[in-house]
C-alpha cells in the first residue's frame, strides 16, 4: 500500500519547532529556508524565545497554531520533548513530521528506544514520519525548501530519497551545475517510519516526477524491499546507489555458493532482477537520472557515432563495443547510400560516421536527420562539436578582434554551434531517438555556444564519451528490462 | 549446519529435475567394482557420508577409473582414510561425465534477500575468476535467461573447441528446478559444482545439500 506522502511534500502549512535566533541552529536554518525560497503556505516557528523571528512571530508553544491550518510539522526539538509535541501536533491536523532531530538510533540505545516510541506513535496516530537525524524536504513544485543545508535546486521532474542527507544535497548541486532540476527531495534520516521503498512508491504515483534517484545503505528487508520496487520499475525508472559491503563473509562455509555470495553480488543480482538502474556512484547515478528525463527510452542499444573528430570517434566505438547492453551498429545500406549524397567520398563509410572535414554548412543536421529517423538505429552519440566556437572564443579574446572580418567569422562560428545543438535536440525528439552530445567543453567551458544551447533546451552535453556510453547503457538496459517483464 | 551425503544430495535435486551424471553406492570394494563395470569405464569413485562435506581437499575424489583393478586400487585406499569422524560411509561410483566446459550453480539463503540461486563459471580456476552472478528466488523463465546473459564469459556458452552451444533450454532449467528447491525450508542450501557440459547439457558431477535439521 502506498503511503500518503502529499502532506509530506504539499503542505498547506509547515509548523517548525525549535526555532532559534542563532543563525547557525538547525531550527535557525529551516525557518530561514522556508521563508527564503518562496513556500507560500502557511508558517509557524515554535521556540522558547518569544518575539519575532525573521518577520514572524514565535509562537511559545504548538498549542497556539490553529486548528487545521499546518499539515507538516518540522521537528528541531531534543529527543526528550518530542513525543509530546508529536501527539499535539496530531491534534491540531498534522498529517505530516520531519525530525532533524539526532541522537535516536544512530546514537546508541537509549536513542534507538525512543526511536521504537516514534515508530508506534507514528501508527497510533496514523502519521508518516521522515527521519529523524534528517537533513529535510525540499519540494520545488511548492517552492519549498525545508532543509537544514544547502543548495535549493532549480525545478524538474527528478525525485531523490536518500540515506545519507549530504547526498540530497550533492545530486541538488548537480541538479544545479548540469540545469537539470529537481522534484521533490527527502533525506531519509534514519528511515524509522518512513523508508526509501515508502518514498519511491510514492514518486511512481507524483505527477511531477518522472525519475527517481536514491542512495541506499542498509535494508530493514531485503526482500520485501525487492518485491515491493519490482513493482515501482515498471512505472517509472528508480536509480540507485548502494553504499556499504554486504554481510556475505559470515555465510557456512561449507557452501561455494556462499563463499561466492560476496561483496555485493547478491545485491547486484537482485537490483538487476528488479529492474533497478544500479549506478556506479554518486555522479554517474545524478548524469543517468538526467539522461532518463532529458532523452527518449531507445527501444534497443544499436547505437551510432556522429564525429568530427577522429579520435574521439574510436574512443567511443571501443566504449560502445566493449558495453554489454550496446552494440557498434553496422551502417545499413540505404543510410551509407545518404550520407554518401551528403559527404564528399573521403568520410569514413562506416560506423562512427566520421565526416573527416567533409562537411558543409547544412551537413550536420541533414545527418542526424537521416539517422535519428532510420529504424535501425536506436541511439546517437555525437561528438566533435564546440570546435568551431572554441576558435570563436579564442578569435574574441585576441588584439585583432573584431577587425580583419573576425566579427564576421566568430558570429557565424557561434551560429553554426548553435544550429548544430539544436538540430540534435531537434531530431531526438522528433524521432524519439536519444542523441547524447559529448564534449569535454561540457565543464571546460560551459559558455561554449554549443554547450549553452544544449543546456538551454533542458538537456545534459556530456563531459566526456565514456560518460555518455554509460548513462546510454543505463537506459538500454532499463528498457531491456521492461521488455522482458510478464 | 547438517549437510546430506552426496549421494542422499544427489537424489534430491535429480527427483527434483536437475540431470546428475548416473551412479551408484557400495558398502565394499567388491561391490565398487561391480558397480564401475555396469556403469562402463572410466568411472570416478568417492567417498560418500553425511559427514564428508570437503572431499577434494581430503583427497576422497578419484578420477578417470579405467580399470577393474584401478577401481579396487581406489576404493581400498579410500576406506582406508575413512575416520572416526566420518561416521557411516559408502563408496559411491558414477560414471565419468566428459567436458571441457564446467559451470557451478547453487542455492544459497542470504540474511537479507531470502533463497538466492547463483551460477557461475566453474572448474579449477571458478573462485579465482568469480565470474558469478545471483537472483532472487524463485525464477521466472525470463529472469533465469537473466542471469545466464549476466555473466562476463558468455562466449565460454556458445560453441567451444568442437563442442556445442550449451544446451539453454536445459540451463534454464536447471536454474528453475534450483530456485522452486528455496521453498523448502528444510534446505539451506545447495551446492552442484561442478556440471560439466557435455554435448552441450550441464550435468551435475557433484552435489552437496545443507539442511536445516539432519
Amino acid at each position: 500500500m502506498t503511503r500518503d506522502l502529499l502532506p509530506m511534500f504539499e503542505p498547506k502549512g509547515i509548523i517548525i519547532a525549535g526555532v532559534s535566533s542563532h543563525p547557525g541552529k538547525f531550527g535557525f536554518v529551516v525557518l530561514h529556508n522556508i521563508l527564503s525560497c518562496g513556500y507560500n503556505g502557511n508558517v509557524f516557528a515554535v521556540g522558547r524565545e518569544s518575539g519575532m523571528l525573521l518577520d514572524q512571530p514565535v509562537l511559545s508553544s504548538i498549542d497556539e497554531v490553529p486548528h487545521g491550518s499546518a499539515d507538516l510539522l518540522i521537528v528541531c526539538t531534543p529527543v526528550q520533548a518530542n513525543e509530546e509535541l508529536i501527539r499535539s501536533a496530531a491534534e491540531l491536523g498534522v498529517k505530516a513530521v520531519f525530525m532533524v532531530t539526532g541522537g535516536y538510533s544512530e546514537a546508541g540505545e537509549e536513542g534507538a528506544e525512543a526511536e521504537k516510541r516514534i515508530v508506534e506513535l507514528s501508527n497510533e496516530l496514523d502519521l508518516v514520519v521522515a527521519g529523524p537525524n534528517g537533513q529535510g524536504i525540499v519540494s520545488t513544485p511548492k517552492n519549498l525548501c525545508a532543509q537544514i543545508v544547502a543548495p535549493y535546486p532549480p525545478k524538474g521532474r527528478i525525485s531523490v530519497a536518500s540515506q545519507s542527507g549530504n547526498f540530497v544535497s550533492a545530486f541538488q548541486n548537480y541538479a544545479n551545475q548540469y540545469g537539470v532540476g529537481i522534484s521533490r527531495a527527502v533525506s531519509a534520516g534514519n528511515a524509522a517510519d518512513t523508508s526509501i521503498a515508502d518514498y519511491l512508491e510514492w514518486f511512481a504515483d507524483d505527477e511531477e516526477t518522472d525519475v527517481a534517484l536514491c542512495y541506499v545503505e542498509g535494508l530493514k528487508n531485503g526482500r520485501e524491499f525487492f518485491e515491493r520496487i519490482k513493482d515501482v520499475t515498471k512505472r517509472m525508472p528508480v536509480i540507485m546507489v548502494k553504499g556499504g559491503a554486504t554481510s556475505g563473509g559470515q555465510r557456512a562455509a561449507a557452501s561455494h555458493t556462499g563463499s561466492l555470495a560476496s561483496d555485493g553480488r547478491i545485491f547486484n543480482g537482485m537490483a538487476r532482477q528488479a529492474g533497478i538502474t544500479h549506478a556506479r556512484n554518486i555522479e554517474s547515478a545524478f548524469e543517468t537520472a538526467a539522461t532518463f528525463v532529458t532523452q527518449p527510452l531507445p527501444s534497443g542499444g544499436d547505437t551510432l557515432v556522429l564525429t568530427t573528430a577522429g579520435g574521439w570517434g574510436v574512443i567511443t566505438a571501443d566504449a560502445i563495443t566493449s558495453h554489454r547492453d550496446l552494440n557498434l551498429v553496422q551502417l545499413p545500406e540505404d543510410l551509407m547510400d545518404s550520407i554518401n549524397e551528403m559527404l564528399p567520398p573521403r568520410w569514413s563509410r562506416n560506423n562512427p560516421v566520421d565526416l573527416a572535414g567533409g562537411e558543409t554548412r547544412d551537413t550536420i543536421p541533414d545527418l542526424l536527420e537521416v539517422s535519428a529517423s532510420h529504424p535501425s538505429i536506436d541511439a546517437i552519440i555525437q561528438l566533435g562539436l564546440g570546435i568551431q566556437g572554441n576558435t570563436a572564443s579564442l578569435t574574441k579574446s585576441g588584439p585583432f578582434y573584431p577587425e580583419h572580418g573576425l566579427e564576421r567569422i566568430v558570429d557565424f562560428h557561434e551560429r553554426q554551434e548553435r544550429r548544430y545543438a539544436e538540430a540534435s535536440v531537434e531530431a531526438s525528439t522528433k524521432h524519439k531517438t536519444p542523441v547524447l552530445v559529448a564534449s569535454e567543453l561540457a565543464t571546460a567551458d560551459p559558455s561554449n555556444p554549443m554547450v549553452a544551447a544544449i543546456r538551454e533546451s533542458g538537456r545534459l552535453c556530456y563531459a566526456s564519451a565514456d560518460r555518455a556510453v554509460e548513462s546510454l547503457g543505463h537506459l538500454v538496459r532499463y528498457r531491456h528490462w521492461l521488455d522482458i517483464q510478464e | 549446519m547438517p549437510t546430506l551425503s552426496e549421494s542422499r544430495s544427489r537424489l534430491l535435486v535429480s527427483e527434483a529435475g536437475i540431470p546428475v551424471s548416473n551412479w551408484e553406492t557400495a558398502d565394499s570394494t567388491q561391490e565398487a567394482v561391480s558397480l564401475a563395470k555396469n556403469l562402463g569405464f572410466p568411472v570416478v569413485v568417492k567417498l560418500c557420508g553425511d559427514e564428508i562435506a570437503h572431499k577434494t581437499e581430503r583427497g576422497l575424489v578419484r578420477l578417470n577409473l579405467n580399470t577393474e583393478e584401478a577401481v579396487q586400487e581406489a576404493a581400498d585406499e579410500l576406506l582406508s582414510s575413512v575416520t572416526a569422524d566420518d561416521g557411516e560411509v559408502t563408496l559411491l561410483v558414477s560414471e565419468q561425465v566428459r567436458g571441457n566446459r564446467e559451470l557451478i550453480v547453487g542455492l544459497v539463503r542470504d540474511e537479507q534477500f531470502g533463497p538466492c540461486v547463483m551460477l557461475g563459471i566453474g572448474g579449477i580456476l571458478a573462485e579465482a575468476v568469480a565470474d558469478v552472478a545471483f537472483r532472487l528466488a524463485p525464477l521466472s523463465r525470463s529472469e533465469a535467461s537473466d542471469l545466464i546473459d549476466d555473466l562476463s564469459m558468455q562466449s565460454l556458452l556458445g560453441p567451444f573447441r568442437g563442442e556445442p552451444a550449451v544446451d539453454r533450454e536445459a540451463l534454464l532449467n536447471v536454474l528453475c528446478v534450483l530456485g522452486d528447491l528455496g521453498s523448502d525450508q528444510e534446505i539451506l542450501s545447495v551446492d552442484l559444482n561442478p556440471l560439466i557440459v557435455t554435448n552441450g547439457v550441464p550435468i551435475a558431477v557433484d552435489a552437496l545439500v545443507e539442511t536445516i535439521e539432519g
